[in-house]
C-alpha cells in the first residue's frame, strides 16, 4: 500500500511540476489577442458598445468582461467572428432586436453645416458647406455618430431596406418538433 | 393573394410516418399471428397487455411533455414498439413483464431522450434487455408450442391464471434451442450431440419450436421482410449483412471446431436472428442513415450476435448486439456521409480532369 | 450511346398529360405589358425611353448595363404608359422598376437588325453580339444572359454543346411542345450556337418520357453531321446542368467550376430557338412559350405569351380558376417559386405558371424526423439533408456550411420524399440566404475598416501639414497668410 501511495504521490508531483512549467514557458501572451480583436472591430470609434472606442472594447473583450454582441455596426457577421476567435457561443437573440441600419438625411431639415461630415469615420457623407448632404449607403455602416452631432435632427437611422437582391426565406416554423412544445402560445 | 410562407417544392410523395409504421405492423402480422396460434391464449393476453401499456405510457409521456397526444399517437410508433417488445418476450410470461417492459421501452428509452426520432437505443430492445437482466428466470421460461384449441393447450380460464395469476405450469416449460445447446456445452456435452435434441431444421424454419412470442416463424418473418423491401420501407443493406455476417462467421468456426460451435444454418434459424435482422436492426431512428453506414452496422450486429451467443453469459445475443451497434450509430453516421457532388471525401473541390471517373 | 449513372434523384408523379398534347396557342395582346428592367441574373437594364414615347415591336427600351446584363425590348408596338415600381414575379412580392407599355393593337415591328446571311461563315463574335443585343437569356428558368455563355469558347477549350431538353420538372411541357412543333428552328439555333462556341459536337438530351419529341428531333437532326439526340433516363433532377452532363459524359463537374471547364456548355432548347430567331430574322426575345397548368386552372395550355403579360391575364386566357388554388407557382412544382401577386408579369425565365390545389401539393403537417435516411439516399448532390437541417434548426449555420449546404441547389427532392414532411429545402434556402447575408456583412466590415484607415491617414497627414505650415509661418519673418489645409472641407 505504501508503494502505491508513493507512486501516486510521485506521479502527482512530476505531472504537477510539468504542468506548472508548461504554464510558465508556453504561456500565451495576452496582448496579441487584444490586438487581434481590435483589428476585427470596425475602428470607427462610435461608442455604441458603451466603451470609449474600439480599442477599449477590444481590451474588455480580451479580458472576458464584455459580451461579443455589443458592436452593432459590425452586425451578426462580426459577432460570429468574435465568438469564434474567443471560443464562446454568441447569444444572437440579444442582437436580433435591431437589424442593420443606415443613416438617412431628411433633406428638408439639413442646413449644410458639415458637422456630420467631420464626424463620419468612413467618409460616407457627401456634401459641402451650406449645401445639402447625402449618405453614400455603401460606405455607411450605421454607427450613428452623425445623428448625435446634427444640430437640426436632420439625420435618422433607418433599417437597411429589404430588396429583391438581399431578400431570402425566413426560418421555417418548427411546428410540433421536440424543441418547440406546443404550449403557451398566446393566440 | 397572400405572401407565400413556404418555399417549394409544391408536390410531395404520399408518404408519412404513420403509413410507414403501419406497413411495418402489417409486415409483422403474419409471423406474430402464427405465434399467437402456436402459444395460445396466454400469448394473446401478454401481447395485448404489452401493446396497451405502451400506448397508455406514450400518451402519458406526451401529456407530460405538453405535446399533442392524439396526433402523435396516431403515428403508430408506440404500437410498433409495443409489438416488437411483445415479440421478444416469453409467450407465457406474466402480465407485469409486459407492463414493466413498456415502461422501460417507452418512458426510459424513448421519451427520456426526447420522444420519437430522438432516442439513441431501440426502445423495444431496451425494454427486453432490462427485463432479461432484472428477471432472468421469468424471461427464460420458454414453453413448447401448444397451439390454440389443441389437446393440452391452456383454455381461456387457464390462460388468465397463467398471464394474470402467475401460475406457470412446470410441465410445459421447454428450453430454447440456443439455451439448450449452451447449457449442454457448459456440462461438457458437445454441440454435435446436443443439436440432435433440438427440433429439426424444418420445424425451426416453420417456427414449430420454443422461443419468444414473435420470433419463431422464420418463413413468415422473411415474407414480411421481403414485403417491406418491395414497398421500399427498408432496404436490403441491414438484413443481408446481419444474416450474412452471422452465417459466415458461424460457418467458419463450425467447420474448424464442430464440437464447440454450431453451424451457420442453426444460428440463422434459432433465436431472434430473422426478427432482429428484418424488423429491429432496421429501425430507422437507431440505425445509420447512409447505405454504407447500414452495411457496417449490419456486419457489426451479425458478428456481435455470434460473439455473444458463443462467449457471453446469455444464450441469445440479438438484443445486446443491436443495442451495442445503436450506440455506435452516431459515429458510423459521421464517418459514412456520402461524398458531395463535385468534391472529394474531404470536401475539397475535385481536381479538374476530363477523364471519366 | 452509353449513359452514365447519376446519384440519387426521385421519380415524382409527372402530371404532364394535362398539357403535353396541347399545341402551342397564341396569347391575344393584353391591355398592358409590364417589362421589368431585371429579368435575368446580373445588373438590371438601363431605361432608354420615357413616359409617353411611342415604341415599335422589337425596339430596345432598356439597354444592358455591365458585363453580365441583358437589354429589354418592346414586345409589341404602343405607348410607354409609365415607368414605375411593380411587384416582381417573386415570393416576396417586392417591387422592381418596370416599364409599362400600352399596346396600340397594330403589333408593328421596328426596323430590325439585318439577318446574318450565312451564320456558319460569320465571325463567332458577330453572333455573340447579336445574341446579346437580342436580350436572350437562359429560358430554362435560370435566366443567365446567353451571350456570356456563348462567349466561353474564347476562354476555354470546348468540345460539346449540350442542349437541355430534359424538362424533368413535373407539369411543364413547354420545351416538349417547342421541340415537337419547331424542331428545325431548335436544331438550327443549336448549330448556330455550336458555331459561336466553336464546338464540333451538339448533343440534345431529352428525357425518355417525351418519345414524340425524341423522334421528331432525331429526324430533324439526322440531316446534320455532329448533331445527335439522346434519350436520358426519367429521373428528377436530370435537367440540372451538372447532372445532365454527368449522365451523358460520365464527367463530374468539380465544385466551384463550370461544366465549360470540362469542355461542355449547356443551353436550353427554347434558348436555341430564340437564337435562331435573332440570327436568322433579327428578332429579339419578346415572347416565350409558357405552360399554364395545375388542377386549379380551368383549361391548362401551352401559350406563346408576350413578355410582360400579367399572370392574371394569362390565367384569365386559360379560363380562370376551376377551384381555389392553394399556391400559384412560377416555374415547375419542384424548383419553382410561389408567387405573392398575380399582377406580376411573365418574364423571360417563366417556363410555367401552375395553379395547384391542396391535394396536388399534398403537404402535411411537419412531424419529428425519424431518421429514415431517404433524404440522404436521394440527394443528387450527395449531401446529408437530415444533419444539415438539424444544424440549421439550432441556428448553427457554420455547421451546416461545413456539411455543404452551399452546394445544395434546392432541387427539392429531400422535401419531396420526407415522410415527416420536414421543409428541408426551406431550411437550406434560409441558411443559404443567411450565409450570404453574413458574407455581405463581412465584406462591408472590411470596406468600412479600409475607409476608416484611409481617413485616419488623411487626417494625420493634414495635421502634419498644418504643423509644418505653422512652423514655416513662425520662421518666416513676414507673417504672410499661408493657406491652411482644412481637411474637413476637402473631402467632398
Amino acid at each position: 500500500m505504501w508503494i502505491a501511495i508513493g507512486i501516486l504521490t510521485l506521479m502527482g508531483l512530476v505531472l504537477g511540476g510539468l504542468l506548472g512549467a508548461a504554464a510558465r514557458f508556453l504561456a500565451v501572451e495576452e496582448n496579441p489577442l487584444e490586438e487581434e480583436l481590435k483589428a476585427l472591430l470596425p475602428g470607427s470609434q462610435c461608442g455604441q458598445c458603451g466603451y470609449v472606442g474600439c480599442a477599449q472594447y477590444a481590451a474588455a473583450l480580451a479580458k472576458g468582461e464584455a459580451a461579443v454582441t455589443m458592436c452593432s455596426p459590425g452586425g451578426k457577421a462580426l459577432i460570429e467572428v468574435l465568438a469564434k476567435k474567443l471560443g464562446v457561443t454568441a447569444d444572437l437573440s440579444e442582437h436580433e432586436e435591431k437589424g442593420p441600419e443606415n443613416a438617412f438625411i431628411v433633406e428638408d431639415l439639413c442646413i449644410g453645416c458639415t458637422r456630420c461630415i467631420r464626424e463620419c469615420s468612413t467618409d460616407a457623407i457627401m456634401g459641402a458647406n451650406k449645401l445639402m448632404h447625402t449618405i453614400i449607403i455603401d460606405a455607411c455602416h450605421g454607427c450613428g455618430k452623425c445623428v448625435k452631432v446634427c444640430p437640426t435632427d436632420a439625420i435618422v437611422m433607418i433599417p437597411v431596406p429589404v430588396t429583391l437582391a438581399n431578400w431570402h426565406w425566413h426560418k421555417p416554423e418548427t411546428g410540433n418538433t421536440p424543441s418547440q412544445p406546443e404550449v403557451g402560445h398566446a393566440h | 393573394m397572400t405572401i407565400p410562407t413556404s418555399s417549394g417544392p409544391f408536390t410531395h410523395a404520399s408518404t408519412s410516418v404513420q403509413k410507414t409504421m403501419f406497413m411495418v405492423l402489417l409486415a409483422l402480422l403474419p409471423a406474430t399471428a402464427f405465434n399467437m396460434y402456436l402459444f395460445g391464449w396466454p400469448a394473446i393476453f401478454l401481447f395485448a397487455v404489452t401493446i396497451g401499456s405502451c400506448v397508455i405510457i406514450e400518451a402519458g409521456c406526451l401529456m407530460l411533455a405538453g405535446r399533442p397526444v392524439k396526433v402523435t399517437l396516431a403515428d403508430n410508433s408506440a404500437v410498433l414498439t409495443g409489438w416488437l417488445l411483445a415479440a421478444s418476450l416469453p409467450p407465457w410470461a406474466p402480465w407485469w413483464i409486459g407492463l414493466l417492459g413498456a415502461i422501460f421501452a417507452i418512458a426510459m428509452a424513448k421519451h427520456a431522450f426526447g420522444g420519437i426520432g430522438q432516442n439513441v437505443f431501440n426502445p423495444a430492445m431496451v425494454g427486453r434487455t432490462v427485463l432479461l437482466i432484472s428477471f432472468p428466470v421469468v424471461m427464460t421460461a420458454w414453453v413448447a408450442p401448444h397451439p390454440l384449441f389443441s389437446v393440452g393447450a391452456p383454455g381461456f380460464a387457464d390462460a388468465i391464471a397463467i398471464t394474470f395469476g402467475g401460475h406457470m405450469p412446470d410441465a410445459m416449460s421447454s428450453a430454447s434451442a440456443l439455451g439448450h445447446i449452451k447449457t449442454e456445452l457448459s456440462r461438457g456435452i458437445p454441440a454435435t450431440q446436443s443439436i440432435t435434441q433440438v427440433p429439426d431444421m424444418m420445424d425451426m424454419a416453420l417456427g414449430y419450436r420454443a422461443g419468444s412470442m414473435g420470433e419463431t416463424s422464420i418463413l413468415l418473418i422473411l415474407a414480411g421482410g421481403l414485403f417491406l423491401m418491395a414497398k421500399r420501407i427498408i432496404s436490403w443493406h441491414i438484413p443481408v449483412t446481419v444474416i450474412g455476417s452471422l452465417f459466415l462467421i458461424a460457418e467458419i468456426f463450425h467447420t474448424a471446431d464442430p464440437v464447440h460451435f454450431t453451424s451457420g444454418t442453426f444460428h440463422l434459424l434459432s433465436g431472434a436472428t430473422f426478427l432482429g435482422a428484418f424488423f429491429i436492426a432496421t429501425d430507422y431512428v437507431t440505425s445509420p442513415v447512409s447505405k454504407k453506414g447500414q452495411l457496417i452496422f449490419g456486419v457489426g450486429c451479425g458478428l456481435l450476435i455470434w460473439l455473444i451467443r458463443n462467449f457471453a453469459g446469455y444464450p441469445e445475443g440479438v438484443a445486446f448486439a443491436i443495442l451495442l451497434m445503436n450506440a455506435l450509430t452516431p459515429i458510423i453516421d459521421r464517418y459514412t456521409r456520402p461524398r458531395v457532388f463535385g468534391r472529394d471525401r474531404k470536401g475539397e473541390p475535385l481536381a479538374l480532369s476530363k477523364e471519366k471517373p | 450511346m452509353k449513359l452514365y449513372p447519376v446519384r440519387g434523384g426521385i421519380h415524382p408523379e409527372y402530371r404532364k398529360e394535362q398539357t403535353s398534347e396541347k399545341a402551342i396557342v397564341l396569347m391575344p395582346m393584353p391591355a398592358a405589358l409590364y417589362i421589368p428592367l431585371q429579368q435575368h441574373i446580373g445588373a438590371p437594364a438601363e431605361v432608354l425611353v420615357k413616359e409617353g414615347d411611342l415604341v415599335k415591336k422589337g425596339q430596345m427600351i432598356a439597354r444592358s448595363q455591365g458585363v453580365i446584363s441583358s437589354p429589354q425590348h418592346a414586345p409589341t408596338s404602343g405607348r410607354i404608359a409609365a415607368i414605375t415600381e411593380v411587384a416582381a414575379p417573386h415570393p416576396s412580392g417586392l417591387p422592381q422598376t418596370t416599364i409599362i407599355i400600352e399596346p396600340d393593337g397594330k403589333d408593328e415591328w421596328a426596323v430590325l437588325p439585318e439577318p446574318i446571311a450565312d451564320p456558319f461563315a460569320a465571325d463567332p463574335h458577330l453572333i455573340h453580339e447579336r445574341v446579346a443585343q437580342s436580350g436572350i437569356v437562359g429560358m430554362g428558368g435560370a435566366a443567365f444572359p446567353s451571350a456570356v455563355k456563348l462567349n466561353l469558347g474564347t476562354q476555354k477549350k470546348l468540345d460539346t454543346l449540350l442542349l437541355n431538353g430534359a424538362e424533368c420538372e413535373p407539369y411543364l411541357t413547354c420545351d416538349d411542345r417547342v421541340m415537337r412543333e419547331y424542331a428545325d428552328e431548335v436544331i438550327d439555333g443549336a448549330r448556330i450556337m455550336a458555331h459561336a462556341l466553336g464546338t464540333p459536337r451538339v448533343v440534345i438530351g431529352i428525357e425518355l418520357n417525351k418519345p414524340e419529341a425524341i423522334t421528331i428531333m432525331s429526324k430533324a437532326a439526322s440531316a446534320f453531321a455532329g448533331v445527335e439526340v439522346i434519350g436520358v433516363p426519367v429521373q428528377y433532377p436530370m435537367g440540372s446542368e451538372r447532372h445532365l452532363v454527368q449522365a451523358i459524359t460520365g464527367l463530374e463537374t468539380p465544385a466551384r467550376k463550370l461544366t465549360a471547364d470540362l469542355g461542355i456548355v449547356v443551353h436550353n432548347v427554347a434558348t436555341a430557338r430564340a437564337v435562331h430567331h435573332s440570327v436568322r430574322f433579327g428578332r429579339p426575345l419578346v415572347s416565350r412559350v409558357v405552360t399554364v397548368s395545375g388542377r386549379a386552372i380551368r383549361e391548362p395550355n401551352n401559350i406563346l405569351t408576350p413578355i410582360g403579360t400579367r399572370i392574371t391575364d394569362l390565367i384569365e386566357f386559360c379560363g380562370g380558376f376551376a377551384t381555389r388554388p392553394e399556391s400559384i407557382v412560377n416555374g415547375g412544382p419542384m424548383m419553382g417559386q410561389p408567387l405573392a401577386s398575380l399582377e406580376a408579369p411573365v418574364v423571360k425565365g417563366t417556363s410555367g405558371i401552375l395553379a395547384l390545389t391542396t391535394e396536388e401539393i399534398n403537404d402535411q403537417p411537419t412531424s419529428s424526423c425519424i431518421r429514415c435516411g431517404s433524404c440522404v439516399t436521394i440527394c443528387p448532390c450527395g449531401l446529408s439533408p437530415v444533419e444539415m437541417a438539424a444544424f440549421i434548426r439550432k441556428d448553427n449555420l457554420e455547421g451546416a456550411a461545413k456539411l455543404g449546404v452551399r452546394d445544395c441547389f434546392s432541387c427539392g427532392s429531400c422535401s419531396y420524399v420526407c415522410p415527416s414532411h420536414i421543409p428541408l429545402v426551406h431550411y437550406f434556402n434560409y441558411a443559404k440566404g443567411m450565409l450570404s447575408d453574413l458574407e455581405r456583412e463581412l465584406r462591408k466590415n472590411d470596406r468600412v475598416k479600409t475607409l476608416v484607415e484611409v481617413r485616419t491617414i488623411r487626417i494625420e497627414k493634414a495635421a502634419e501639414a498644418k504643423k509644418a505650415a505653422l512652423a514655416a509661418k513662425k520662421t518666416a519673418a513676414a507673417p504672410a497668410a499661408t493657406p491652411t489645409v482644412d481637411e474637413e472641407k476637402t473631402n467632398a
